[in-house]
C-alpha cells in the first residue's frame, strides 16, 4: 500500500474524474463500463415501453393510443431499441462489467493481461457507441438491428455510420475477449489448475473465445455493407447481381454465436449464486465446465436456423435443425446440474438467489421453445412472428438480464463495500419477474395466433393480448426503477459490508470489501476447488 | 384501414385450412405436451427443494455431492433421444411443405412495398387478394420487386420469404371454404405491418367464374403476352421454340423441366430460377456449345411482369 497514500482500496486510491477515464485497473474499468451500460439500458428501455405503448391498441397511429407520430417513428424506435439492447447492454453487460471486475479476482490475479488495452476496449464501446447514436440527429436508421439486405442498401444513408459504430463496438468485444483468455492462461494463482477455476471463470472462457473468433465476420459483414451501400459494391443487392440472402447467412455466423455471448456468462453467474446460496459445492462442475465449451463449439454451425424459410434449401434446413437439437443437450444439462445442487442445500432468499430463481424459471421456458423453433415446420409458421420475440426476450432478458441483476446485487457489498436495502432489491425483483411473465407469456400465444413481428399495428384480433403485454412492460418499469433506488440508496446510506456477507468461497471474498488497489496484498495460493462448502 | 374480419383468428390458434396445418398442429400438440413435463420437472423440482432445504439456522451443514455419472448421463442421454425424435418427426411433415405437387395451378405473386400483386395464367390480375379453388394443389411462382417480403398464411401454417432476383415458390391445398388473411412476415419498410391481403378459397366453379370475369376485362394471358414479347426482344431470332432446330442460341422448346449442360460440364436443372438467370444475366453459366457474350443481357430492360410472362411463355414450349 506504501505507494498510495490517498485511502486503502481500489475507489479512494486515487481522485479525481481524470484518474477514472485514464485508469488501467481492472476494477475501476468495470465500474466505467457499468455506468455506461446503465445509461444505455435506460435508453433502450424507455424505447421498449414507447413500443409498447403504440402497441397498446390496434389503429393507434390516427386513434387515441397513438404516441408515437407514425410507423415510420416506430420502426425506428424498435431498430433502435434493438440495436442498443444487443450491441451496447446485453453483448458487453455481463463480461465488461461483472468479467472486468471479478475475473482476475476469481483467480487471484492483480489485474488482467493487459490493462491498456482492456481501457482501450471501453474507449472502443464509447466510440462505436457515438458514432451509432449520432445518427440520432440524422436520418434516422429503420432497418431492425439485423441490417438485412436489400432493406438497408436503400433506406436512409445513416445507416452506414450505425453499421460502422457496431463495427467498432465489435472491436471493443474482441479486445474483453483477448485479454481474458490471455488472462486465464497466465495469470492464475499458484494452485489455482484450470479444474479449480470458478465456473463463472469457465463460462468468460468460452464467451471469449466466441468473441475473438465470431466477432470478425460481422465486421467484415458490415464492412462488406458499407461498402456497398457507399461504392456499389454488388454484393448483396440483386440488382448488382448480388445475392441478399448471402448477407443473413454472413449475419447469423456471427449473430447466433452471440446468442451465446450473452447467454454464457449468465449461466456463469448463476452457477454461482446458486452454489452460495444453496450453501453447497455445485452439481457435476467438469459438466458445467464444459458444456459452455461444447455450447461454443456448437453454437458456430447452426446459423442456418434463422433462415429456415428464408430460401435456403431443403437439405441446409434439415441439417441446421437436426445441429440445433443437438446444442439444446448441455444447455439442458446445466438446467438439471443447476437444480440438483440444490438438493439437501442450505437455501436461502437473498435477492440474488431470488434473481438466479428467476433465471431458471423462465430459461426453462425459454429452452423448451428454443426446441419448439428448432423444428422444421413449427418454426415455418412462428418465424418472424411473436413467438420468436417472446422467445428471445425469455433468453435474453429472462436469462440473461436476470442473472446481471443477480449477480450485481450478489457482488454489489464486494465492488462498493456497502449492503444495500434487501427489501427494496426482492420488491424489484418481484415486480420484474411478474411484470416479464405478464409482458412476454401473451406474445408466445400472439405468434401462435400469426401475428408478426415488427408490426407498429395489428388486427383487432389480436388486442387483447397486446394490451397485457404492455401492462406487463410498466411493470417492468416499475422494477427496474425500484432498483436503481436501491442501487442509489445503498450507495449513499449502505451499511458497511463484511469481506464476505454471504459464506462464499471463491477467492474475491478473501479480500476487503472494496478490494485494495492491487487486490491481494499477498498473493494467494489456493489449495481446493471453488466451492468447498464441507 | 381495412381489416378482414377472419372468423376464428379469435381462438388461441388460427383456423387450420390445410391437411398440413393439422400435421403442423399434431407436433405442436406434441412439443406442448413434452414442454409442459419438462417444466414441470425442472421448475417444479426447484421450488420442491427451495422450499425443503429452506436454510434453517446459519451455520446448516450441506451434503458434499459433487456429481454422479449415471445421473448425468440420463439427463443428457433422455433429451438427446427426445429431441431426435421431434427432430424426425419435423424433417417428416417439413419435407411434405416443401416437395412441390405436379400439375398444381400456378399463380404468380410479386411483393412490393405494400402491397401483393397477383396474376393468374390468363392474365388476370388482382392486389392483395388471392382467390383460389378449394381441395386444389395451388403453387404460388413469387418474387419481389423491391426489398425482402415473407408470404404468411397462419391458417395454412405456411410462410416463405420472397426474394427480389430470385423466385422462391410455396405451395398449399385448402380443404376450407372461406377468407384467410396473408401477412408480410419480413419488415421491408413503412406499412410493413400494412401489406396484408386475403386469401378466399371458394368452390370450383367459383373459381373459374372468378377467372372468366377477369379475363372480360381484356388482359391477355400470361403466355400470350409473353409470346408478344419473345418476338419483340428478338428472342426469337436466336432461339427457336417449335423444334429443336439450333439457330444462334439453343432451342428452348420442351426445355422447360429438361436438363442444360453448362460449358464447364456441370447439369443444370431448367426451372423457373434457371431462366430467369439466363435471361438477366446470361454470361453467368453458359450452355456447353454456345459462345459466350452472344446473348444480350436483359438486366433491367425487362419488369418482373414482363420476366413472368417470357418464363410462362417458355414452360408452355411443349
Ligand atoms: C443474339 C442472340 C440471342 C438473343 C437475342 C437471345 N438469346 Fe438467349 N441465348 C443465346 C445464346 C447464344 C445462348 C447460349 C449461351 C448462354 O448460355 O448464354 C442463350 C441461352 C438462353 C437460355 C438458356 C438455355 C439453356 O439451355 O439453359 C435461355 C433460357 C434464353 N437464352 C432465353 C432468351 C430469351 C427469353 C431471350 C429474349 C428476351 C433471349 N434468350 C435472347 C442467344 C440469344
Ligand atoms: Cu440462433
Ligand atoms: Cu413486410
Amino acid at each position: 500500500m506504501a505507494s498510495h497514500a490517498h485511502g486503502d482500496n481500489y475507489i479512494n486510491c486515487e481522485k479525481g474524474l481524470w484518474s477514472w477515464l485514464t485508469t488501467v485497473d481492472h476494477k475501476r474499468i468495470g465500474l466505467l463500463y457499468m455506468i455506461t451500460v446503465m445509461t444505455f439500458f435506460l435508453i433502450g428501455g424507455i424505447m421498449a415501453l414507447l413500443l409498447r405503448l403504440e402497441l397498446f391498441a390496434p389503429n393507434a397511429v390516427q386513434g387515441v393510443g397513438g404516441v408515437l407520430k407514425d410507423g415510420n417513428v416506430y420502426n425506428q424506435v424498435m431498430t433502435y431499441h434493438g440495436a442498443i439492447m444487443v450491441f451496447m447492454v446485453i453483448i458487453p453487460g455481463i463480461p465488461a462489467i461483472l468479467g472486468n471486475f471479478f475475473l482476475p479476482l476469481q483467480i487471484g490475479a492483480k489485474d488482467v493481461a493487459f490493462p491498456r488495452i482492456n481501457l482501450l476496449s471501453w474507449y472502443c464501446l464509447m466510440a462505436g457507441a457515438t458514432l451509432a447514436l449520432l445518427t440520432l440527429f440524422f436520418n434516422k436508421v429503420d432497418t431492425g438491428w439485423t441490417f438485412y439486405t436489400p432493406y438497408s442498401i436503400r433506406t436512409g444513408a445513416s445507416t452506414v455510420l450505425m453499421v460502422l459504430g457496431a463495427f467498432i463496438m465489435g472491436m471493443s468485444s474482441i479486445l474483453t475477449g483477448l485479454n481474458f483468455i490471455v488472462t486465464v492462461h497466465k495469470l492464475r494463482a499458484p494452485g489455482m489448475t484450470m479444474h479449480r477455476m470458478p465456473l463463472f471463470v469457465w463460462a468468460l472462457y468460452a464467451t471469449a473465445i466466441i468473441q475473438m473468433l465470431a466477432t470478425p465476420v460481422l465486421a467484415i459483414t458490415l464492412l462488406l455493407l458499407a461498402a456497398e451501400r457507399l461504392f456499389g459494391v454488388g454484393v448483396f443487392d440483386p440488382k448488382l447481381g448480388g445475392d441478399p440472402v448471402l448477407f443473413q447467412h454472413f449475419f447469423w455466423f456471427y449473430s447466433h454465436p452471440a446468442v451465446y455471448i450473452m447467454v454464457i456468462p449468465a449461466m456463469g453467474v448463476v452457477s454461482e449464486l446458486i452454489t452460495t446460496f444453496s450453501r453447497k459445492v455445485i452439481f457435476g462442475y467438469t459438466a458445467i465446465a464444459y458444456s459452455s465449451l461444447g455450447i461454443a463449439a456448437v453454437s458456430f454451425f447452426v446459423w442456418g436456423h434463422h433462415m429456415f424459410v428464408s430460401g435456403q434449401s431443403e437439405t441446409a434446413g434439415i441439417v441446421f435443425s437436426f445441429l440445433t437439437m443437438l446444442v439444446g443437450v448441455p444447455t439442458a444439462i446445466k438446467m438439471f446440474n443447476w437444480v440438483a445442487t440444490m438438493y439437501k442445500g442450505s437455501i436461502s432468499f437473498d435477492t440474488p438467489m431470488l434473481y438466479a430463481l428467476g433465471f431458471l424459471f423462465l430459461f426453462a421456458i425459454g429452452g423448451v421453445t428454443g426446441i419448439m423453433l428448432a423444428t422444421l415446420p413449427i418454426n415455418v409458421h412462428f418465424h418472424d412472428t411473436y413467438f420468436v420475440v417472446s422467445h428471445f426476450h425469455y433468453v435474453m432478458v429472462g436469462g440473461t438480464l436476470m442473472s446481471l441483476m443477480g449477480g450485481f446485487f450478489y457482488w454489489f457489498p464486494k465492488m462498493f463495500g456497502k449492503m444495500y436495502s434487501d427489501s427494496m432489491a426482492r420488491m424489484s425483483f418481484v415486480f420484474t419477474f411478474i411484470g416479464f411473465n405478464v409482458t412476454f407469456f401473451p406474445q408466445f400465444i400472439l405468434g401462435a395466433m400469426g401475428m408478426p413481428r415488427r408490426y407498429f399495428d395489428y388486427i383487432p384480433a389480436f388486442e387483447q393480448l397486446n394490451k397485457i403485454s404492455t401492462v406487463g412492460s410498466w411493470l417492468i418499469g416499475i422494477g427496474f426503477v425500484i432498483a436503481l433506488i436501491t442501487i442509489i440508496q445503498g450507495l449513499r446510506k449502505g451499511e458497511k459490508a463484511p469481506a464476505n456477507p454471504w459464506g462464499s468461497k471463491t477467492l474475491e471474498w478473501t479480500v476487503q470489501s472494496p478490494p485494495p488497489h492491487h487486490n491481494f496484498d499477498v498473493e494467494p495460493v489456493v489449495t481446493g476447488g471453488p466451492y468447498e462448502y464441507r | 384501414m381495412m381489416w378482414f374480419n377472419l372468423a376464428k383468428a379469435q381462438s388461441f390458434m388460427p383456423s387450420q385450412a390445410t391437411e398440413i396445418a393439422k400435421q403442423v398442429d399434431n407436433l405442436y400438440g406434441f412439443l406442448l405436451i413434452i414442454s409442459l413435463i419438462s417444466c414441470v420437472i425442472v421448475i417444479g423440482g426447484m421450488i420442491y427443494f427451495v422450499f425443503k432445504y429452506k436454510r434453517k439456522t446459519a451455520n446448516d451443514k450441506t451434503a458434499y455431492i459433487s456429481h454422479s455419472t449415471a445421473l448425468e448421463f440420463l439427463w443428457s442421454f433422455i433429451p438427446l433421444v427426445i429431441f431426435l425424435f421431434v427432430f424426425a418427426w419435423g424433417w417428416y411433415v417439413y419435407h411434405q411443405m416443401r416437395a412441390m405437387p405436379q400439375n398444381a395451378l400456378e399463380i404468380n405473386v410479386l411483393g412490393k412495398q405494400w402491397a401483393w400483386e397477383i396474376e393468374y395464367k390468363n392474365g388476370y390480375k388482382a392486389v392483395n387478394e388471392i382467390v383460389v379453388p378449394i381441395n386444389t394443389d395451388v403453387k404460388l411462382l413469387m418474387t419481389s420487386s423491391d426489398v425482402l417480403h415473407s408470404f404468411f398464411v397462419p391458417s395454412f401454417r405456411i410462410k416463405q420469404d420472397v426474394i427480389p432476383g430470385r423466385y422462391t415458390a410455396v405451395w398449399f391445398n385448402a380443404d376450407k371454404l372461406g377468407e384467410f388473411h396473408i401477412f408480410c412476415a419480413e419488415y421491408c419498410g413503412t406499412t410493413h405491418s400494412g401489406m396484408i391481403g386475403r386469401l378466399k378459397v371458394v368452390s370450383l366453379e367459383d373459381f373459374n367464374k372468378y377467372l372468366e370475369e377477369g379475363q372480360e376485362e381484356g388482359a391477355l394471358p400470361l403466355a400470350k403476352r409473353g409470346e408478344k414479347l419473345f418476338a419483340l426482344k428478338a428472342c426469337a431470332s436466336c432461339h427457336s421454340t417449335d423444334s429443336d432446330a439450333v439457330k444462334v442460341g439453343p432451342s428452348l422448346f420442351k426445355k422447360f423441366g429438361a436438363e442444360s449442360v453448362m460449358d464447364d460440364g456441370s447439369k443444370v436443372k431448367v426451372d423457373e430460377n434457371h431462366l430467369r438467370e439466363s435471361i438477366l444475366e446470361p454470361n453467368k453459366h453458359i450452355v456447353k456449345g454456345f459462345p459466350k457474350g452472344v446473348m444480350p443481357t436483359f438486366q433491367g430492360q425487362l419488369n418482373e411482369n414482363e420476366l413472368n410472362a417470357l418464363v410462362e411463355y417458355i414452360k408452355e414450349m411443349k
